[in-house]
């Protein structure tokens, strides 16, 4: 039975207390009826170890041994084991919310620590404590643009994430607004297209900053004339890049958003993921999601508390500033947690195995005859491959040499049918790298 | 002479210039007062129209017009000091924003004190 | 406790990497304009002190491995650690999201693919859906996505009228918000003596403008509402929709369906039905069930099972609504739920509702003479006390859930659900004992007469938490978000 802790007697004894002669009665007092559906079609349960040996059976009929190339926002960076061990902890994993502040320091001490890290990472004033993902984030950074003014005009880049792109699109159906898209230029952002369609109507322009591609492309001019227009410019940005970086802070962007998976979380077949917001002190109000700070009891003691709560559903309702009620608390604090263990020197040790990974394999791939790379801006860890043939059909190719070799771009880039999106981190060994080479000069 | 509004904001009239504030029974409602949102300067508002809102821990409250008018004035003061709406909201001090052109007209649909009283009691 | 900030010491260094084996890069090798000027102030501490920070921390909070934690609508029932096991194994957490993007990359995951298909079957038999999506990533969203396909199917049917969505003044806030947040403008519908929707209103105000109706049920008070099939039935009469607000399907699991009612729509939360941890606030994940005339605005994409028995990812829907989550779902919490959901089995459903409305029962019994019920009828669930009569002494609902803190057990909800002035709603679930349950209100009714006697004593609680009760009023004033 599924973890019931009364036995018959104990059920017996209440039932006794309430007065009711059998738990059927107590249904009828409840106003429930009775079952119309036969639930004996679904199967008998399982003992925890029949559970277990069958969730086992399924764990071993993927494909995790492949030497992994993939990345386009979802990277198999290294995760230390003591991240594992914290998240662990029952105090984080089975509390709830902390609306009870005194009974929930820890969470709240947590939270605000991340909100400290990811502000201190991207070069803004303030955080949340996160929101479900990468793609929602960048959804509420439109619609809290869409919030601070009367602009209903979005300027979008399409060097951004395509699967951010189509969690727009499906979001922002319903909403009053109209959203322009500014094709990208082969591995680069179109900075000037997307500067001549901001108009005095536009609330926003929002670009990737390293560009989906990998690219990393300079900002500051643009996103001074963007803020000259007065629109509000938004970063979406890999956390890991900009260890190494200038900062959205500096370049100047209002709000910086994105996806916090790299910074420890398992690639875990899509989720859960962590989507992390930052923003000014002028925009802090507008910003959704839940927010920890600081606060002092009777005895002076300092403490944590969600704060600013009148911005959110359970107290403003249809005025929200959204409907989001969770935050992705543990995996924000498994992001403190790696933040926290690599620490300052060595994120940016990662971000420098990555760059130099990315780049010798660069080397290697494109000395591989009718293998090119599309453009030569500078790139962090990824770049883009044009293959002498379809890049999905060789990729699948190199599958059966054991290699994940790369994200074919044709699914989501009509025109690109021939591109291979290329990713290394800092656990590519150049064995590994040399490998690949090796069997894409086979394959081709 | 304050007129009361049924949603809770008061104005006080002079000439052709009217300022407005919150009834004390509004500012008890809402519990310590943490944040307001002031109007833009300049805007020109109709009765019944949203001119802010108001946020304490627990609750946020949106702010009507109870006249309409354009906004000539903020109490900067509020901003870094909410507790002044908590402590004197009928008092000089506590007053939220300043209206000239007012549409005098609209007063005839407000309430007296006695009246709002009343229909607060309710 | 300290922040890790204060502990840091420049030059400590947690976790070491392996050694470049490839010609090294670094920031000087960047363009100096996209050169970040100095490495981010993140902590400098030794893995030892990491792992110490973090574990002192987990002690500040109570979790339900330590403390009764009666929150209702939470459903803050025991977190299986088969549950974390299953979702550890490499196999799935080592999985990348974009594999099947490669040829025949279904074939990479056919053991995740498999874990999708049977969990929506699972959950769209146990709740009487034609099918359900795994996307959506926690309730709200759940909700969102709902709502998101009320606004499709309308507009494929080529009614652009329907701009309202009705709501009880008792629904969560959620609810509202997520109706705008599709573009819709809700109304709300007031509830009647018995906490439940009030029929004769609805019908005054169902129209052609009537895009649909979301209903908790049960509802927000712990109660079924016998009427909920008229209501349905209504409104879809009037051409709307009914959602299902389906945070405590606890209570009915294995023994009513909400897709048997009328219902078009309903989210789950996996995170109180299904045994996923809170993680002190997420991450969740929020399915959400759809009878058949909502299946071609399903989120995409969806996994078909083939006649050889394989798996396959489909994204050909061309009314679907899109993507709701980047991929297919918050997967790792998918399936710890799944997993759950194997041990019960068509049995353990059963049982866990009657344990949970039992025990909610039992609770409200050895309560009722200390703390006022607005409503006289037997509970599902949970139950909600209000300290309406606790009131005359001057304590308040905040006062006796901090109370309760000191005595050892987490606080119930309180102040909601709105139209209960003074709420304490108690939800205990079905794995707690009947010993636990008699030491809570033992302590509750001690708590009772302590206000009765001593009211200055409970207004004083917390005093056993590493703090006492916070300045939230100073903390909204001059918010401190992030550390110096």
């Amino acid at each position: 039975m599924p973890f019931i802790a009364n036995t018959d007697t104990d059920r017996q004894a209440m039932l006794a207390a309430l007065g009711c002669p059998s738990m059927e009665e107590l249904w009828k007092r409840a106003n429930v009826p009775a079952p119309t559906f036969d639930f004996s079609q679904l199967p008998e349960g399982k003992s925890e170890f029949e559970a277990a040996r069958h969730l086992q059976h399924l764990a071993g009929k993927n494909a995790t041994d492949l030497v992994c190339f993939m990345g386009m926002g979802y990277y198999d960076h290294f995760i230390p084991a003591a991240v594992a061990e914290i998240l662990g902890q029952s105090g984080f994993y089975t509390a709830y919310t902390p609306y009870q502040a005194e009974a929930s320091q820890g969470t709240l001490q947590a939270i605000f620590e991340w909100q400290s890290a990811i502000c201190r990472l991207t070069g803004m004033e303030v955080s949340n404590a996160s929101l479900y993902d990468g793609g929602t984030a960048v959804f509420e950074a439109m619609a809290m643009a869409l919030r601070v003014g009367k602009r209903r005009e979005i300027v979008i880049s399409d060097a951004i994430s395509p699967i951010f792109r189509e969690m727009l699109k499906c979001y922002s159906a319903n909403l009053n607004c109209q959203i322009k898209y500014i094709p990208a230029c082969e591995e680069k952002s179109d900075q000037e297209s997307l500067l001549a369609a901001v108009t005095d109507q536009t609330a926003c322009v929002i670009v990737q900053y390293p560009n989906v591609f990998g690219t990393m492309e300079a900002w500051a001019d643009t996103v001074g004339a963007i803020k000259a227009k007065g629109a509000l410019a938004v970063c979406v940005s890999y956390p890991t890049a900009l260890a190494l970086l200038k900062t959205p802070g500096e370049l100047g962007f209002d709000i910086v958003v994105g996806e916090g998976q790299p910074l420890g979380l398992p690639l875990s077949f899509g989720g859960p993921y962590l989507g992390y917001m930052c923003t000014s002190m002028k925009l802090m109000r507008k910003m959704p999601g839940r927010i920890v700070g600081q606060a002092k009891d009777a005895q002076g003691r300092i403490g944590y508390v969600l704060t600013m709560q009148a911005r959110e559903q359970h107290i403003r309702r249809e005025n929200a500033m959204s409907n989001i009620c969770s935050n992705e608390n543990l995996c924000a604090l498994g992001a403190l947690a790696y933040m926290t263990l690599l620490g300052k020197e060595g994120l940016r040790n990662v971000a420098e195995l990555c760059l130099s990974k990315a780049h010798y394999a660069m080397e290697r791939l494109t000395a591989i005859s009718g293998v090119q790379r599309i453009g030569d801006s500078p790139f962090f860890n990824e770049f883009v491959l044009r293959l002498p043939g379809d890049a999905g059909e060789i990729a699948g190719r190199l599958v059966c040499k054991g290699f994940a070799a790369g994200m074919p771009l044709g699914k989501y880039y009509p025109g690109r049918e021939n591109q291979l999106l290329v990713s290394v981190t800092e656990k590519r060994s150049r064995a590994e790298i040399n490998l690949l080479a090796d069997h894409l000069e086979a394959v081709l | 002479m304050k007129r009361y509004a049924k949603s809770h904001e008061w104005v006080e009239v002079v000439d052709n210039s009217a300022t407005v504030g919150i009834s004390k029974f509004a500012a008890e409602e809402l519990g310590d007062v943490t944040y307001l949102e002031m109007p833009e300067l300049g805007s020109e508002i109709k009765a019944g129209e949203m001119l802010g809102s108001i946020e304490s821990v627990k609750a946020a409250s949106d702010i009507f017009a109870p006249i309409g008018g354009t906004v000539i004035a903020v109490n900067e003061a509020l901003a870094t000091d909410p507790a002044i709406l908590n402590q004197s909201p009928e008092e000089e001090e506590g007053w939220i924003c300043r209206l000239e052109k007012i549409n005098a007209a609209d007063l005839a649909k407000l309430m007296s004190e006695a009246e709002y009283l009343e229909f607060v009691r309710k | 406790m300290k922040l890790i900030y204060d502990l840091s010491v420049p030059g400590r260094r947690g976790v070491r990497l392996p050694e470049c084996d490839v010609p090294e890069k670094n920031s000087t090798d960047l363009p100096e304009n996209l050169r970040r000027s100095e490495a981010a102030a993140l902590p400098e501490v030794s893995e030892l002190d990491a792992v110490r920070h973090f574990t002192l921390l987990s002690r500040q909070n109570m979790g339900v491995d330590t403390h009764f934690y009666p929150l209702g609508s939470c459903t803050m029932k025991y977190n299986p650690k088969i549950n974390e096991r299953v979702a550890a194994l490499p196999g799935f957490a080592e999985l990348h999201p974009l594999l099947p993007q490669l040829r025949n990359g279904n074939a990479l995951c056919q053991g995740a693919l498999e874990v999708l298909y049977e969990t929506e079957r699972l959950l769209s038999t146990l709740t009487g859906f034609a099918a359900t999506t795994l996307q959506p990533m926690a309730g709200a969203s759940g909700e969102l996505t709902s709502v998101m396909m009320f606004a499709a199917y309308h507009k494929a049917r080529g009614d652009q009228k329907r701009k309202i969505i009705l709501i009880p003044d008792s629904a969560h806030g959620t609810n509202p918000a997520s109706a705008v947040a599709a573009g819709f403008v809700c109304q709300e519908i007031p509830s009647n003596a018995e906490g439940d929707i009030d029929i004769e209103k609805l019908k005054a105000v169902l129209s052609d403008q009537v895009a649909g109706i979301m209903l908790t049920c049960p509802n927000t008070l712990g109660f079924f509402n016998q009427k909920v099939e008229e209501v349905t039935l209504l409104v879809h009469e009037a051409g709307g929709l009914a959602y299902c607000d389906g945070a405590n399907f606890n209570a009915i699991l294995g023994r009513i369906r909400p897709g048997d009612l009328g219902f078009d729509a309903m989210h789950m939360n996996t995170h109180k039905t299904f045994s996923t941890p809170h993680g002190g606030g997420g991450p969740g994940a929020g399915a959400v069930g759809v009878a058949a005339r909502l299946i071609p605005f399903l989120p995409k994409s969806r996994v078909v099972k083939n006649a050889e028995d394989t798996f396959e990812l489909c994204y050909d829907f061309p009314q679907s609504i899109g993507y709701v989550a980047p991929f297919y779902g918050n997967f790792g919490i998918l399936l710890r739920a799944y997993t759950y959901l194997l041990m019960c089995g068509c049995k353990g459903f059963q049982r866990i509702s009657e344990n949970a409305v039992l025990n909610a029962n039992y609770v409200r019994f050895l309560l009722a003479p200390y703390y006022e019920q607005k409503y006289e009828r037997s509970c599902m669930h949970e139950c909600v006390l209000s300290a309406s009569r606790q009131t005359t002494r001057g304590v308040h609902a905040l006062d006796i859930a901090k109370a309760l803190l000191d005595a050892g057990f987490h606080a119930p909800t309180i102040y909601f659900p709105l139209i209960v002035p003074e709420a304490l709603m108690v939800e205990p679930t079905e794995t707690e004992s009947k010993q636990t349950l008699d030491e809570f209100c033992d302590a509750m009714i001690a708590i009772a007469k302590e206000a009765e006697k001593n009211p200055e004593q409970v207004k004083r609680c917390p005093q056993s938490t590493p703090v006492g009760r916070l300045d939230e009023v100073a903390a909204a004033r001059q918010p401190v978000l992030t550390a110096r």
